[in-house]
C-alpha cells in the first residue's frame, strides 16, 4: 500500500497493455465479491425481521435496532461474551509466551538431529483439524480415559475436564496451546537464527554467561518479531476459537464454555432466529474489525509491516 | 573446547527433560488412539490399553471399511480436494501475478489490493454467508464447499511475495520476445515459483481435508458430508443415527470406542502422509511470507 507520486498520464496504450491484468484478476475478484462482499451487505439482516423465503435482499420488514436490543438483553449473550473474552485473552497471552519459551529452549539443544525431531513432532498437532484433535481429547480426557487413569493411579480423584465448568476453560486454553505452540515457534526460531553470531562472541568477551547472553542478545534480537506477533494477535480478542469449542463443549459446560461464535451458530442455524443471530455476528465483526485495523496500523507504524 | 560448567550441565539435563515431555505430549495421544483402534472391545472398555494394542485385532478397521457412509464421505472429500485445490491454485496465481506488479506497471493495483485486503479486516459472518448459499441454491452441492473458500487472500500474499523474488530481467526478456502477460505468468513466473506453489498446494490440501464446518453447514443431508464433517458427527458428537441401529449386533464384537479411534486415525492418515512434504517447505514459506512481507 505504498503510494508514489504519479507523473505519467494514463494513456490508451497503457490501458491496452494492462487490460490482460484486469482479466486475470476478474474470476477471483468475482468470487470475493460474491462470497465476501455480498454477505457483508447481508448484514442488513441484523436490522430486519428476517424471513428466509423472501431472500437475502428481498422485501423484508425493517425493525431498526430491535434485534440488538433483544440479544443484548439475553443472559446467554452476556455469558458468551464474557467467556469469549476470558478464553481469547488467555489464548493470546499464553499463545504468545509458550512459543517464545519453546523456541528459546529448543535453541539451546545443540544436536541438530534431536532438534529436528522435536520440531517435527511438535508441529504435527497444528496440521490436524479440531475434529481429529477433539475426538482424541474427548477420549483421552473422559472419566475412563487414560489421563484420569493416570490421576487415579497417583491417588487423585478423576477430573471431568470437558464436562465440568470448573475445568472446561482451562482445558480449552491449554489444548489450544498444545495444538499451536510448536508451529507458533517457527517465526521465533527464524528470528533467533537471524541473530549475528558475532554479538554472542562480543557478549562472551565481555564476560556474559548463558543467561545474560539470552537476556541481552537473543531476546533483543527477537524483539521486533515478538512485538509484531503481539500486535497481530490483538485482532483475536473476540476469537475464542469456534472450531475448537464446538468440538469440545456440551450443554453441561455452556456456563463456562459457550462463546459468541457457538452462540450465533445455535441461535441462527439451529433455532433459525436469523435477525438476532446476525445482530450478534455483526457486533463481533465490528469489534474485531476495529481491533484488527488498529493492530495492522500499529504493526505498520512500529514494525514497518506491510501485508501487500 | 571449554569445559561445561555444572550449572550448564544441570540446565541441559532439565532442558532435555522438558523437551522430551513436550514431544511426548504431542505424540502419545496419537499413539494411544492408534493402539486403541487395534485393540479388542473388552480390552478397550476395561481400560487396559496404554500405548500398545491389547488383544490385537483389525475388527474396527474392517467394520469401518465395510460402511457405505464412510466411503461415501471419503469420495466426497476426494472430489472436494480434486476440484478445490487446483481451482484455488489457479485463482491464487491469477490474482497474485497482477498484484505483484508495482503501481506504475499496473495502475489499478491499489484499488484491487484494498478490495482484497478489506476482506481480511471485515466479514459478514456466519449467518449472511449461510443464507447466501441457500439463496444461491447451492446447499448440498460440492461447489458450496469449494467456491466460497477458493480465494484465500493470505495465500495470495504468500504467492505474490514469491513472485516478487523472481528477477525482473526474466520478465523483461520474455516481453521483448513478445510474450504477453498470461504467457509471462505461466511460462516464466509459475515455473520459477514451483516450490512455493507446491507448498501452498499442500496447505490448501490440508485445509480442504480438515475443513468440517462448511460441510456440516451447507448440507441438508448427511450423505453429502465430506469425511471431516462425517467424522465430526460420528466421532465427536457421537451421533448414533449415523452409526446405524442395525449394527448393534456388530457392536458387540467391536466397541464404539475402538471404531471411533479407527476412524480418527483414518481421518488423519492423509495429513500424516503429506506432512513430511509440508514440513520440508513450510518453514521457508511462512518466514518469507509473513515476516518479510
Amino acid at each position: 500500500m505504498k503510494k508514489k507520486g504519479y507523473k505519467k498520464k494514463y494513456t490508451a496504450a497503457m490501458f491496452r497493455r494492462e487490460l490482460p491484468l484486469h482479466f486475470m484478476i476478474l474470476p477471483g475478484l468475482a468470487l470475493v465479491l460474491l462470497f465476501s462482499y455480498v454477505p457483508m451487505g447481508g448484514l442488513v439482516m441484523a436490522f430486519q425481521d428476517f424471513i428466509p423465503s423472501k431472500g437475502l435482499f428481498g422485501d423484508q420488514k425493517w425493525c431498526g435496532l430491535e434485534n440488538f436490543r433483544f440479544v443484548f438483553s439475553l443472559p446467554g449473550f452476556n455469558r458468551a461474551l464474557q467467556n469469549t473474552i476470558i478464553i481469547a485473552f488467555w489464548k493470546i497471552v499464553l499463545g504468545l509466551l509458550m512459543p517464545i519459551l519453546f523456541a528459546l529452549l529448543l535453541n539451546e539443544i545443540r544436536s541438530v538431529r534431536v532438534s529436528k525431531f522435536i520440531q517435527t513432532v511438535c508441529y504435527l498437532p497444528y496440521f490436524m483439524s479440531w475434529v481429529i484433535l477433539g475426538g482424541i481429547l474427548v477420549d483421552v480426557l473422559s472419566t475412563s480415559g487414560i489421563v484420569n487413569q493416570a490421576l487415579n493411579g497417583l491417588g487423585m480423584d478423576s477430573i471431568f475436564f470437558l464436562g465440568d465448568n470448573r475445568y472446561f476453560r482451562t482445558t480449552a486454553i491449554w489444548s489450544d496451546i498444545w495444538k499451536n505452540f510448536g508451529y507458533g515457534a517457527i517465526v521465533y526460531l527464524a528470528a533467533i537464527l537471524g541473530i549475528d553470531t558475532e554479538l554472542y562472541e562480543a557478549a562472551r568477551i565481555d564476560g556474559a554467561n548463558r543467561w545474560q547472553q539470552t537476556w541481552h542478545v537473543t531476546l533483543p534480537g527477537m524483539r521486533m518479531i515478538i512485538v509484531l506477533m503481539l500486535v497481530m494477535s490483538l485482532g483475536n480478542v473476540l476469537n475464542a476459537g469456534f472450531d475448537q469449542i464446538f468440538n469440545l463443549y456440551s450443554p453441561a459446560v455452556y456456563e463456562s464454555g459457550d462463546i459468541i461464535d457457538t452462540f450465533v451458530y445455535r441461535m441462527g442455524v439451529i433455532d433459525a432466529q436469523y435477525g438476532p443471530a446476525t445482530a450478534v455476528g455483526m457486533f463481533k465483526s465490528v469489534v474485531s474489525t476495529i481491533f484488527i485495523s488498529v493492530s495492522y496500523f500499529l504493526a505498520y507504524k512500529f514494525a514497518d509491516y506491510r501485508i501487500f | 573446547m571449554r569445559k561445561k560448567s555444572v550449572s550448564r550441565i544441570v540446565f541441559e539435563i532439565i532442558n532435555y527433560c522438558v523437551m522430551f515431555l513436550l514431544t511426548a505430549i504431542c505424540l502419545l495421544p496419537v499413539i494411544h488412539v492408534l493402539a486403541l483402534s487395534f485393540s479388542s472391545n473388552t480390552a478397550a472398555s476395561a481400560g487396559l490399553v496404554k500405548l500398545l494394542p491389547v488383544e490385537f485385532t483389525t475388527y474396527s478397521y474392517q467394520y469401518v471399511a465395510g460402511r457405505k457412509e464412510f466411503w461415501n464421505a471419503v469420495l466426497r472429500s476426494l472430489l472436494r480436494v480434486g476440484i478445490g485445490v487446483p481451482l484455488s491454485m489457479l485463482l491464487t496465481i491469477l490474482i497474485a501475478y497482477p498484484l505483484s506488479k508495482e503501481s506504475d506497471k499496473f495502475r489499478f493495483r491499489t484499488v484491487y489490493v484494498w478490495i482484497f485486503f478489506f476482506t481480511m479486516l471485515f466479514s459478514g459472518g456466519l449467518i449472511p454467508g449461510y443464507i447466501l448459499i441457500q439463496n444461491l441454491k447451492m446447499m448440498d452441492s460440492i461447489w458450496a464447499l469449494v467456491l466460497p473458500i477458493a480465494v484465500s487472500v493470505y495465500n495470495v500474499v504468500l504467492m505474490l511475495n514469491f513472485f516478487r523474488g523472481i528477477p525482473r530481467e526474466l520478465e523483461e526478456a520474455a516481453q521483448i520476445d513478445g510474450a504477453g502477460h498470461l504467457q509471462t505468468c505461466f511460462r516464466i513466473y509459475v515455473p520459477c515459483a514451483l516450490p512455493s506453489i507446491a507448498t501452498i498446494s499442500l496447505f490448501t490440501f490440508v485445509g480442504h481435508w480438515n475443513s468440517w464446518f462448511d460441510g456440516l453447514l451447507f448440507s441438508n443431508f448427511s450423505q453429502n458430508y465430506p469425511l471431516a464433517s462425517y467424522l465430526q458427527t460420528v466421532v465427536v458428537k457421537r451421533d448414533m443415527a449415523l452409526i446405524g441401529a442395525g449394527d448393534l449386533q456388530a457392536l458387540q464384537n467391536i466397541s464404539d470406542r475402538t471404531v471411533r479411534c479407527a476412524q480418527i486415525f483414518m481421518g488423519m492418515l492423509p495429513v500424516l502422509v503429506v506432512y513430511p512434504f509440508v514440513q520440508k517447505y513450510f518453514v521457508k514459506g511462512i518466514v518469507v511470507g509473513s515476516v518479510k512481507g
